[in-house]
C-alpha cells in the first residue's frame, strides 16, 4: 500500500459509520413498520398532511433527521465497501469502490440537506 | 492478471488459494456476518425512501397521497418487508455488540457490559415508542 500515509481518515469515517449504525439501529425499525407496512397495508391509519408537516418542519425534527441520513448513508458506504471487497473479492477495484460508496454517501447527505432546509 | 510483475531474485512465489465468491456458506456465522453487511444496503434504501416522503411533504398534501399510494405498490411493499427484516436484524446485532466494543466508566468502575445492553435496547425502545407517538397521536 503506497498510500498508508493517507490513513488519518480512517478513524473519522469509522465514527461516521458506528455513528450510524446507532442511529439506524434506533429509528428505522419503527419508521420502516410504520411508513414501509403498517400505514400502506392499512394497518394503522396513515400520519395525515395536516399532522406530519408540522412534525417534519420542526427545526429539531429536520436536525435530527439530517443527521440520520448523513450517518446512515456514510454507514452504508463504510459497510458496503467491506461487503465488495469480502463478499465479491473485488480489491483491485479499490479506488472505484472507495469513490463510489462514499461519493455517494457525500452527495446523499448533500441532497438530504437540500430537502430538509427547503421543507417550509 | 494485467500489468508487468514484479520479479526479484530468490523471492518465492506467492500461494494464495482463489477463494470462492461463496465462501460465506461455510458457517453460518459467516453467513451472519455477510447478512449484517447486506443490511447496510437496505439502511441505504430507506433514507432514499425518507427523502421521497420528504419531497412529498414539501410538495404539499397532493404529493403525500401519491407518496402513500406509491408505498402500497406491491414492489415498493415487498422490498419494505425486507428492508424490515434486515433492519431489526441490523438493530439487533448491533446492539449486542455494542457492550463488547464500548468500555464506559463511570468515577473508576467499569460498566457492567449488560448494563450498556440494557441501556441500548431501553433506549431502541424509548425511541420506537417516541417516533409512534409522535406519528400516530
Amino acid at each position: 500500500m503506497a498510500k498508508s500515509h493517507r490513513r488519518p481518515i480512517e478513524p473519522l469515517l469509522w465514527v461516521l459509520f458506528s455513528g450510524g449504525g446507532v442511529a439506524s439501529a434506533m429509528l428505522m425499525p419503527a419508521l420502516v413498520f410504520l411508513f414501509g407496512l403498517a400505514f400502506p397495508l392499512g394497518w394503522l391509519p396513515a400520519t395525515t398532511y395536516e399532522h406530519l408537516r408540522p412534525v417534519l418542519l420542526h427545526p429539531l425534527t429536520r436536525l435530527v433527521l439530517f443527521g440520520v441520513c448523513m450517518l446512515s448513508l456514510f454507514h452504508w458506504a463504510h459497510r458496503f465497501k467491506y461487503t465488495l471487497y469480502d463478499g465479491l473479492q473485488i480489491k483491485h477495484l479499490n479506488e472505484a469502490v472507495n469513490t463510489f460508496c462514499y461519493g455517494g454517501a457525500v452527495v446523499g447527505s448533500i441532497v438530504a440537506g437540500y430537502v430538509l432546509s427547503r421543507l417550509g | 492478471m494485467t500489468g508487468s510483475p514484479i520479479y526479484r531474485e530468490h523471492h518465492p512465489k506467492w500461494l494464495r488459494p482463489r477463494m470462492s465468491t461463496w465462501w460465506w456458506l461455510e458457517k453460518w456465522a459467516f453467513v451472519k456476518f455477510i447478512l449484517r453487511e447486506l443490511s447496510s444496503v437496505f439502511v441505504a434504501w430507506f433514507v432514499v425512501y425518507l427523502l421521497l416522503l420528504f419531497r412529498a411533504v414539501r410538495d404539499g398534501d397532493g404529493a403525500y397521497q401519491n407518496f402513500l399510494a406509491f408505498s402500497a405498490n406491491p414492489i415498493v411493499l415487498t422490498v419494505n418487508v425486507v428492508t424490515l427484516f434486515f433492519v431489526v436484524f441490523h438493530a439487533l446485532t448491533w446492539f449486542a455488540l455494542a457492550p463488547r466494543a464500548m468500555v464506559v466508566h463511570i468515577g473508576k468502575k467499569k460498566v457492567p457490559p449488560f448494563l450498556i445492553g440494557v441501556g441500548n435496547y431501553g433506549g431502541w425502545i424509548m425511541v420506537s415508542a417516541g417516533i409512534f407517538w409522535f406519528l400516530l397521536r
